[in-house]
């Protein structure tokens, strides 16, 4: 049987190469999806914003979605939205928090009730008071920083310092595109996206994970590499993995989105959203991060840079680290290093 | 690798039937189930899956104890308290008892009268704290100032102290309220100080709970002034009909904690009115007959949280310590009332802060839409898997399918909630299980390909993917944790079933896996890697 290969076998792509555009590329969208949350701003959901949301199915026919945006100014709930989906006869109301606090809201749904009760069924409705739509921001940011610091010193206890600083600026990279995606597409946000942004900070660090772990495996394998080049091996190594999982997770989302009904629809979106994100920043955003953060294959370097000095072919991908500005080696290491060149050809061991 | 011990061949196969044994009572028809359960005897009863509140139906609601009204009450109380201490000890005061935002103020002229009253003063602190002489911040502040003042300041500590009281009385009276509804398992229960949530499943008319819910269901018997009276004993209150106020007596004649019994009921003689009979203990009984007996003529209120219902006059005294209130009532509010009085009135106002309702309806239509995705998903990745790795897919495909029984076996065997987020969770799950079957097969491959024989291949990929399986499983569990603990509700549900995933994960994905490739190459003998 001839067995699908999606991921194009032994590949030597030079990912580090990109650092130098992948980096204002992602600083340019961070700082769009920074703009984007102040100016444009999110569609808060009730969770976080409180208010009233009635999901309404009409006993005969079809919703009347413009008789219900009339019950906005005839019942004195202020801005009403309303929303049609799927089955016509199906209509959400959503309306803010009432003055006069908890009791208000109560009020509200209440008149509404007894306005639309006799043509429609309330199918759902959910009210959250001011109080608790404070709590709810409160636990869900303690939620999302305490995962950070949480998963930073787990990386720190695994991996080198630099591992762990990589991996947690790549995860706020992909936060702030989340909030991003979140604002441009007014996606409504609440604990659901909460729980969407916990589990893309997790599949990031999933995604990260796998390639440190490899890039920390060849480091003492490949003593004689350059820096960028082992990392480069390293992610190509595990590019057919990458594809996979992000596929058959794909896969899964696809499902979701499509036959998972509107509740979770926004959930859905986002994680498909977060997947692409998580596996782009962990080849281009996190290990690159590494070698700013100063992480050295001290011998792989000092051989490269003196291969470089030897070499007459300057296309080799050998030469690649060397000519990096980050990679110069003093001009007193080479002569030391001079004796490597023949065992760095062969970097595999047996 | 090709050594794969007995024992765990065994513990494994015990493990897939064990968790299918668990699960199957919650994937049978209804009807089969009740069948099966009539079988087994009572402590074999097979636990099922429970469903969240959004996908079978029902309704959460979060109470919270009304501070500034159990403030009102202390302070009320407290006023009564010093006016009896100055009648007892014969002390004059100057300008009244004065009202302070958290209690009372009273100057007493005479310092040998105060030094007299102030240490009676300090033990109304004993009333308002369940640990009485014991550490902690006091309840209640007597202050003194050099010119006579006094004031008297319920405390934050003496405030919580009285909330957490209320909270545990009322959780007391929602209960015997809910219980009323006779809807099955409802779930009552404490949140932080001031919180009640209450769940119930499967409720046809979730207005009816709330109607319940919200009201405190004081009932005050008082007469109703006559002109002549003191103004000052007397109060103007809202009838429940909406025709005006009446003046009623501020003095209590008997109070609904007097009531025994009450059930709703039809008076014959007012063309079958819907009723509530109620009965009295012989306290209420005692009182109620001196009552009517001294006031023939005089019109008596029912009053129920500072309303009337009714105000019928005393005809003859009644003795038989039962009687009849009647009020226009529909049967439902009848009903609705003679459970309010049976259950007792609350201790405080309760304010509703949080409503999740969810219809039967939606609810169905949200479990037929998350089974979709789910098989629609499982569907995905399973063909995906097989015609990419072919006989490994095969493999990856029976881990996935005991990876999933293992899920729902956990769900079942906590007893933890399955929600609509849940379901989202496990369909995840299912993406990220084969995440490392992929990993390990990747590996293999690459061994396999820089030159190791196929055993070594095999060997090789399985330890070296052990290290990255479990560092990037330990990270996204991390996050699952922290979501159930911050989560609540269907968001916990989806942090249990992620958690759960993970869990099952490192069994099935890895040590099934290798299990069956084990006995697959002691079988096939293959001379070539088939991936």
């Amino acid at each position: 049987m001839k067995l699908l290969r999606l991921a194009p076998e032994n590949t030597k792509f030079p990912f580090m190469r990109f650092r130098r555009v992948s980096y204002p590329f992602s600083a340019l969208l961070s700082l769009i999806a920074v703009a984007l949350f102040i100016f444009k701003g999110m569609n808060f959901g009730i969770d976080f914003a409180g208010g009233t949301v009635i999901e309404l199915r009409a006993k005969n026919g079809s919703a009347e979605v413009g008789v219900l945006r009339g019950l906005g100014e005839g019942l004195k709930l202020g801005d009403i939205e309303v929303q049609g989906f799927g089955n016509p006869a199906d209509a959400t109301l959503r309306f803010g928090l009432q003055p006069g606090g908890d009791v208000a809201q109560q009020a509200a749904v209440e008149r509404v009730r007894e306005k639309v009760g006799n043509d429609y069924d309330l199918r759902r409705v959910e009210v959250v008071g001011p109080r608790v739509s404070n709590e709810l921001v409160q636990s869900g940011t303690l939620g999302v920083v305490l995962s950070i610091i949480a998963v930073l010193s787990y990386l720190w206890f695994r991996f080198e310092w630099q591992f762990a600083v990589g991996a947690v600026i790549a995860t706020m990279h992909d936060l702030l595109l989340t909030v991003g995606f979140f604002s441009i597409t007014q996606l409504e946000f609440n604990t659901t996206s909460i729980a969407a942004i916990l589990t893309i900070v997790g599949y990031s660090l999933n995604e990260t994970v796998v390639v440190l772990d490899r890039i920390r495996e060849n480091m003492r394998k490949y003593k004689k590499l350059g820096t960028a080049q082992m990392i480069d091996m390293s992610i190509n190594a595990v590019l057919p993995r990458t594809i996979m999982t992000a596929t058959t997770v794909m896969l899964a989302l696809i499902a979701l989105v499509a036959f998972g009904g509107q509740v979770i629809r926004s959930f859905s979106l986002a994680m498909i959203w977060g997947i692409f994100v998580a596996t782009y920043s962990s080849i281009f955003i996190c290990s690159p991060m590494l070698i700013y953060l100063g992480l050295r294959n001290e011998e792989g370097d000092k051989a490269a840079a003196s291969q470089d000095l030897a070499s007459k072919d300057p296309q080799t991908r050998d030469g690649q680290a060397a000519r990096d500005p980050d990679q110069k080696e003093p001009p007193t290491a080479s002569a030391s290093a001079k004796k490597k060149p023949a065992q760095s050809r062969k970097p595999r061991q047996a | 690798m090709l050594r794969f011990s007995t024992w765990k061949f065994i513990a494994i196969v015990c493990m897939t039937l064990a968790a299918i044994l668990v699960v199957a009572p919650s994937m049978m028809a209804p009807a089969h189930y009740e069948a099966l359960k009539q079988r087994l005897p009572a402590w074999l009863t097979p636990p099922t899956i429970v469903l969240g509140l959004d996908l079978q139906g029902g309704s959460h609601v979060m109470l919270e104890v009304d501070k500034a009204d159990i403030l009102t009450t202390q302070v009320k109380n407290l006023r009564e308290d010093v006016r009896r201490i100055l009648r007892e000890e014969k002390v004059a005061i100057t300008g009244g008892i004065g009202a302070t935002p958290r209690g009372v103020q009273l100057r007493v002229a005479d310092s040998a009268d105060r030094e007299r009253i102030l240490p009676k003063l300090r033990l109304l602190r004993n009333g308002f704290s369940a640990r009485t002489g014991g550490g902690g911040d006091s309840p209640l502040d007597v202050e003194e100032t050099p010119d006579g003042l006094i004031r008297l300041t319920v405390t934050d500590a003496g405030l919580v102290e009285k909330t957490r009281r209320a909270v545990d009385q009322s959780i007391e009276v929602i209960r015997r309220r809910v219980d009323a509804l006779g809807t099955r398992e409802p779930s009552i229960q404490r949140e932080g100080d001031d919180r009640i949530i209450v769940q119930v499943p499967g409720l046809q008319d979730p207005e009816q709970l709330k109607t319940i819910l919200g009201q405190t269901a004081k009932l005050e018997f008082r007469l109703v002034a006559e002109a002549g009276q003191n103004p000052a004993d007397s109060e103007e209150l809202e009838q429940q009909d909406g025709t005006g106020k009446l003046p009623i007596e501020k003095q209590v004649m008997v109070q609904g904690e007097d009531l025994t019994d009450a059930q709703p009921g039809f008076d014959q003689q007012r063309g079958g009115e819907p009723v509530v009979n109620f009965r009295f203990n012989i306290r209420g009984a005692q009182r109620f007959g001196e009552v009517t007996s001294k006031n023939v003529d005089r019109l008596f209120a029912i009053v129920l949280d500072n309303k009337v219902i009714s105000a019928p006059r005393i005809l003859t005294p009644i003795t038989g310590g039962s009687g009849q209130i009647s009020g226009r009532f529909t049967v439902e509010e009848a009903n609705n009332l003679s459970i309010l009085l049976r259950a007792g009135a609350l201790p405080a106002k309760l304010n509703i802060v949080e409503e999740r309702t969810v219809g039967p309806g939606l609810g169905q239509d949200s479990i037929d839409a998350g089974k979709r995705a789910a098989y629609v998903g499982a569907g995905l990745v399973v063909v995906y898997m097989l015609i990419t790795y072919g006989v490994f897919g095969v493999f990856a495909n029976l881990a996935l399918f005991v990876h999933i029984a293992f899920i729902f076996a956990g769900l079942v065997l906590l007893g933890s909630t399955l929600t609509l987020p849940g379901i989202a969770g496990i369909v995840l799950t299912i993406g990220m299980a084969v995440d490392s079957n992929v990993l390990i097969y990747e590996r293999i491959r690459e061994e396999n390909h820089a030159g190791r024989t196929i055993l070594a291949s095999l060997d090789a990929g399985f330890k070296r993917a052990f290290a990255t399986i479990v560092d990037s499983n330990v990270t996204m569990f991390v996050a699952a944790a922290i979501l159930y603990f911050l989560g609540t509700g269907p968001v916990r549900g989806f942090a249990v079933s992620l958690a759960l995933g993970i869990l099952t994960t490192i069994i099935t994905a890895y040590t099934m896996t290798q299990m069956m490739i084990a006995i697959w190459y002691h079988y096939a003998r293959p001379t070539r890697l088939p991936i």
